[in-house]
């Protein structure tokens, strides 16, 4: 069984068709990139996924069930997280503070237990803090620790957003453009990155410009044109589709990058 | 500094529970108006908090209508003590921001604000609709003082009506203020408070890892209309009266203005903005017609000299440490 199905999903706003009549199925344990040119309906898809958009039709199969039109909130507690396409952070929390809140789903004290400060609050914010510290880590961003979100460098913005996301431990992570803006060492590294979070477990559904990078970290392609999906399949095909080179490679040279 | 945060505590309630009462022990006006300015904070403690998950409550006058009349009821009607129809009236208002946070809190926060603007007219409606409970336009008279409380044979609090009952009213609004304020501060430093940040701060984030967005903003509208229940029973009992008017569209924007002037940066901003303000403006009564034109040109010139509130005046041994929200300069800038 794949771990997600996509069925049909549209999404139209007023006269535009931003998703159409679209199905693919996510495998466990795979990375699976959606590309497309600007305006393609990538990200659209990814808020449909996440439910953060309402489809207008179709359906998202996750485990065997659908959750098409539940809130975001009780996606995102099945182990559905996405990242955003902009930098969204919390910008006046400190960079560990924003790893911390985003444990949220992992909390067993209540709300009141907070409030009181009960023992599984207090172990909860000790836990809480040393996980963040070591997603930090892992994403390179151990030295920025104690900054506060809204004086960061650009480039480590991003690498906070997937912090974030990591933090609510992911079943299935929807990373929407991680390497955008990043010179090639730095993809390299996040791409690096990205591959380690897969093997951790997490299967990763990716939106990304950059077709090197792409290429090579996938291990399938979803290509979509006009909210239309154009073709699927594994990088090397992909690469020598007919449609994707006239539809997409072909007339879009330089945001290919090759 | 823990230390010298706690002597800042301690001399801010020295003054507040022996130096104010023992100095204007005989000057029953100016205690009734700190007495006013206390449970006018409790109130606008709950606007704060709106403020805090990032939205604007522009109906709080009519929570603490409805808190009163709760409480006016509970003690004329059903012969409930006060202290019975002080709990009364918070779970009334609790009930009503509820039912009415369910839905309202959906809405953008433009729209939820508008909505809000029209609360306290609609509460005052409803009190001069319903006469046969609230007695319509000529309002509930002649609430007795509160009586003692007793628990298990022990009295907590004697009757009021067998002590100085300036005094007593002020020192009840100093315990309610402290209650409310205590709350307000665990709140906000406890993971609760790192949640409603979250919201104000960028609500599709929080709700991306699993926050549930419109529930947290219901626990919040409660909290505060839970504030205002207090506050409006304790208002109907120091006044012992209760008018459709006692609470007014004019007190609703009130309150945001003591929060905003006092400061959204720090729980303490409400407390601040509110006796600074409402001292100021009864201070002026002498001034007569001039009164609201002085009161607005103080409010103008705060405006401009301090746009992130009276809290965020540095002085030497207040740092920002001080705050509970490190840095309220830019607080103001959040992208809603
Ligand atoms: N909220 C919205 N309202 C109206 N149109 C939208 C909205 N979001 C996206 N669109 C339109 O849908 C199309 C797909 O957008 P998007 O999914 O952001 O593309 P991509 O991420 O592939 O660049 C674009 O034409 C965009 O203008
Ligand atoms: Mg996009």
């Amino acid at each position: 069984m794949p771990l997600m199905e996509v069925k049909n999903l549209t999404k139209r706003f007023g006269g535009l068709i931003a998703v159409n009549d679209v199905s693919f199925s996510v495998k466990e344990g795979e990375i699976l990139s959606i590309i497309g040119p600007n305006g393609a309906g990538k990200s659209t898809l990814f808020k449909l996924i996440s439910s953060f958009l309402p489809a207008t039709s179709g359906q998202v199969i996750y485990q065997g069930e659908d959750i098409t039109s539940m809130s975001p909130h009780l996606v995102a507690r099945k182990g559905i997280i996405r990242t955003f396409q902009e930098t969204t952070i919390f910008r006046n929390m400190t960079v560990i503070d924003n790893v911390v809140v985003a444990h949220h789903l992992q909390s067993k004290a209540s709300l009141l237990g907070f409030f009181f400060g009960s023992p599984a609050a207090r172990s909860d914010e000790a836990r809480f803090r040393e996980s963040a510290s070591e997603i930090l880590d892992y994403l390179g961003l151990q030295d920025v620790k104690e900054m506060k979100a809204s004086t960061l460098p650009h480039g480590y913005l991003r690498a906070l957003g997937i912090a974030i996301g990591m933090a609510a431990r992911p079943k299935l992570l929807l990373l929407d453009e991680p390497f955008a803006g990043m010179n090639s060492d730095e993809t390299a590294h996040a791409m690096q990155m990205v591959r380690g979070i897969r093997d951790r477990g997490v299967t990763v559904l990716l939106v990304e410009h950059d077709m090197s990078a792409v290429m090579n970290i996938s291990d399938r392609i979803v290509v979509l044109n006009f909210g239309k999906k154009i073709a699927e399949g594994e990088p090397a095909a992909i690469q020598s589709d007919e449609a994707v080179i006239e539809a997409y490679l072909g007339r879009e040279d330089e945001e290919v990058g090759y | 500094m823990k230390l010298k945060k706690i002597a800042l505590a301690a001399l801010f309630l020295l003054v507040y529970l022996v130096v104010i009462p023992l100095a204007f022990k005989s000057k029953t006006y100016f205690l009734g108006v700190l007495t006013t300015a206390s449970v006018l904070s409790v109130i606008s403690a709950g606007v704060w908090l709106i403020f805090y998950i990032g939205r604007i409550n522009m109906g709080q006058g009519g929570f603490a209508l409805v808190g009163g009349y709760a409480s006016a009821i509970l003690i004329s009607r059903l012969g409930c003590s006060f202290w019975t129809s002080l709990v009364g009236a918070i779970i009334v208002t609790v009930l009503i921001s509820i039912l009415i946070g369910m839905p309202l809190l959906r809405l953008k926060g433009v729209y939820f604000s508008m909505i809000t603007l029209s609360l306290t007219e609609t509460a005052r409606l409803a009190a001069q609709c319903f006469p046969a409970l609230t007695n319509g336009p000529k309002g509930i008279l002649n609430l007795p003082l509160p009586g003692a409380l007793t628990i298990g044979g022990v009295t907590l609090i004697p009757d009021f009506a067998t002590v100085d009952k300036h005094l007593a009213l002020y020192y009840l609004g100093a315990f309610l203020l402290i209650v409310v304020f205590a709350v307000l501060y665990r709140i906000v430093n406890s993971r609760l408070g790192w949640l409603f940040r979250s919201l104000q701060q960028n609500e599709d984030l929080a709700s991306s890892f699993g926050v549930n967005v419109p529930r947290l903003r219901v626990i919040a509208l409660a909290i505060c209309a839970a504030f205002a229940g207090v506050g409006g029973a304790f208002f109907v009992t120091m006044q012992q009266s209760i008018y459709p008017a006692s609470f007014t569209f004019q007190d609703s924007t009130n309150f945001l203005l003591y929060c905003f002037l006092g400061g959204l940066g720090s729980v303490w901003g409400a407390i601040v903005g509110t006796f600074v303000l409402f001292i100021s403006f009864e201070m002026l009564q002498g001034f007569n017609q001039y009164q609201p034109l002085i009161y607005s040109l103080i409010m103008i010139g705060l405006m401009l000299w301090l746009p992130n509130g009276l809290m965020s005046l540095k002085l030497p041994w207040l740092r920002n440490r001080f705050f509970c929200v490190p840095d309220p300069q830019d607080e103001g800038k959040e992208e809603r």
